[in-house]
């Protein structure tokens, strides 16, 4: 009962999380864009437009239900689900935090505890091909077959570079469980923590790179390029149905920004500095171990938190800098320059791992 | 004449791409920056906030009045013939003898004056037709209405109070 109700509460906390920052990263998304633009952005509703997303949710919800003729209904239904399902299941695996106590029971701070992590998430990454494909192909419209296409390619061969930079972080870890990934980055390199992305730095930007292809952002949003394609893949979709593609977006990014940080970024690993704070508010309280170790459980849930927010925002800022890239050049640079590079960098990273362990 | 070959060949730092996006992020960041904590912004607030444009500007028609409220406008059919759009209607009769203060000089008056804005292209040349300088585009750029009937303007709706060539607020 107790495992049950703790697993509930760390679900609800994910779920919170995620789902609730992702129209305060609409917001952002638009009044970042209007900043970096020279405009204001949306002010009108609430204090700084901050309620804009909740007026976009009412409108979406009044719109009407419709279905395009001749689209196959199931498939063109389960697309949404799916691009807003695979990206939360894919959360579940990554930790935020080491382990806390709640009545005297350790608690570790994962939804699922699997050695086999990072795989999962692999596999909940890749799904994300599907709500492309799926959407273009059911709603039977010649632009979104067209985005789909585009999309699913994309999709597939970014993949590649990027699995190529996590095996090369898995060499470095020789874990596939996340957990162990973090507490392998805790110790420092001289001044600097020994995160994964000093280790392996071309592999972090490889993986940085492809993750902006994993989810569909500029530079590489050519599945729902305005300009040639109208819309997309989600071309005929309307009201709530597009709202869940939307939010699926967001939802990836964070979760996407969540693994860059797990992976290469020290993860729920506290931040340089924190311990001090930690330590202070431990003898502040007169905590014991238990105390102290909840104390510190928070302040990872903190560092992973605003890792990723860094990464979010990294987010926003390519997207409002750069042009979107044309097809052939994506292609080009995914497979003439990023599988080349992934496929030497995991080498040279194999030498080395097996020099300093010998 | 032979094809002008324009493509060049890239250097290694252009071929590289990182450093150009690297630069471009700098500059998005300092925009960034001046929007978010100077509130630094080009926008016009539009409704509370009007743009003033200059005064050539070619909007809204109107006819000038003089002090006695009449029109400046002698129906002399002027506007009308030269108006490349036919948008200009004018139906013209004898002005009564008190209601002309300066004598002959406004025999002519204009009985109905509808022009379809629908219909107008503000190309401004009934404005330099007019003999009387009675017909002027003001500075009004807020055409819009919610039925074709209230696009064509008629006299009542010409003659009134303007500020220069504003709108009287």
């Amino acid at each position: 009962m107790f495992d049950l109700s703790m697993m509930m509460a760390k679900i609800v906390v994910i779920l919170v999380g995620t789902l609730g920052v992702v129209p305060v990263m609409v917001w952002f998304e638009r009044r970042g864009a209007a900043w970096m633009q020279g405009r204001i952005g949306p002010n009108r509703v609430g204090p700084f437009g901050l309620m804009q997303p909740l007026a976009d949710v009412i409108k979406f919800i009044f719109k009407e239900t419709f279905t395009p003729r001749g689209a196959n209904k199931f498939y063109y239904l389960m697309a949404p689900i799916i691009a807003l399902i695979a990206p939360l299941c894919a959360l579940a695996v990554i930790p935020f935090g080491s382990k806390a106590f709640v009545n005297g029971h350790e608690v570790i701070l994962q939804v699922a505890q699997m050695d086999t992590g990072v795989l999962f998430i692999l596999a909940f990454a890749g799904l994300e091909v599907y709500p492309v494909i799926l959407a273009g192909w059911a709603s039977r419209n010649k632009y979104t077959v067209l985005g789909a296409l585009r999309g699913s390619s994309q999709i597939v061969s970014y993949e590649i570079s990027m699995g190529l930079a996590l095996l090369s972080m898995l060499v470095v870890y020789g874990s596939f469980n996340p957990h162990d990934m973090v507490s392998w980055q805790q110790g420092s390199l001289g001044f600097i923590p020994r995160w994964g992305a000093f280790v392996n730095p071309i592999g972090a930007l490889i993986f940085w790179i492809s993750i902006f292809a994993e989810t569909n952002r500029l530079p590489f949003d050519l599945a729902e390029g305005e300009s040639e394609l109208v819309a997309g893949y989600h071309l005929e979709y309307g009201g709530m149905k597009f709202a869940a593609f939307f939010m699926a977006e967001y939802v990836a990014m964070i979760m996407a920004s969540a693994l860059i940080s797990t992976l290469y970024f020290g993860g729920y690993g506290i931040l340089p500095g924190m311990e001090f704070a930690i330590n202070l508010i431990s003898n502040f309280f007169a905590f014991g171990e238990v105390g102290m170790q909840n104390t510190k459980a928070v302040f990872e849930f903190i560092s992973l938190a605003s890792k990723i927010a860094v990464f979010m925002f990294l987010f926003v800022w390519v997207r409002w800098t750069l042009p979107r890239f044309r097809f052939d050049q994506l292609m080009d640079l995914g497979w003439k320059i990023l599988f080349p590079i992934a496929l030497i960098n995991l080498v040279v990273v194999t030498i080395g791992v097996y020099y300093f362990n010998s | 004449m032979g094809t002008i070959n324009i493509s060049k060949k890239y250097t290694a730092r252009e071929k590289a791409y990182l450093p150009a996006i690297l630069i471009g992020m700098k500059i998005t960041l300092k925009r960034f920056i001046e929007g978010f904590l100077f509130r630094k912004s080009f926008t016009i607030m539009y409704p509370e906030q009007k743009r003033t444009y200059s005064d050539r500007f070619r909007g809204m028609h109107f006819i000038t009045v003089d002090p006695t409220k009449t029109e400046n406008c002698t129906a002399c059919f002027l506007c009308e013939t030269i108006c490349p759009a036919d948008c200009i209607h004018i139906v013209a009769d004898e002005r009564e003898e008190e209601n002309n203060p300066y004598g002959v000089k406004k025999e002519k008056k204009p009985v109905s004056f509808d022009i379809d804005a629908l219909r107008c292209c503000f190309c401004g040349f009934c404005e330099e037709a007019c003999p009387k300088d009675a017909i002027k585009l003001s500075g009004n750029y807020e055409l819009a209405v919610s039925s074709r009937e209230e696009a064509i303007y008629d006299l009542d709706h010409l003659k009134r109070n303007m500020n220069g060539r504003q709108e009287k607020i």
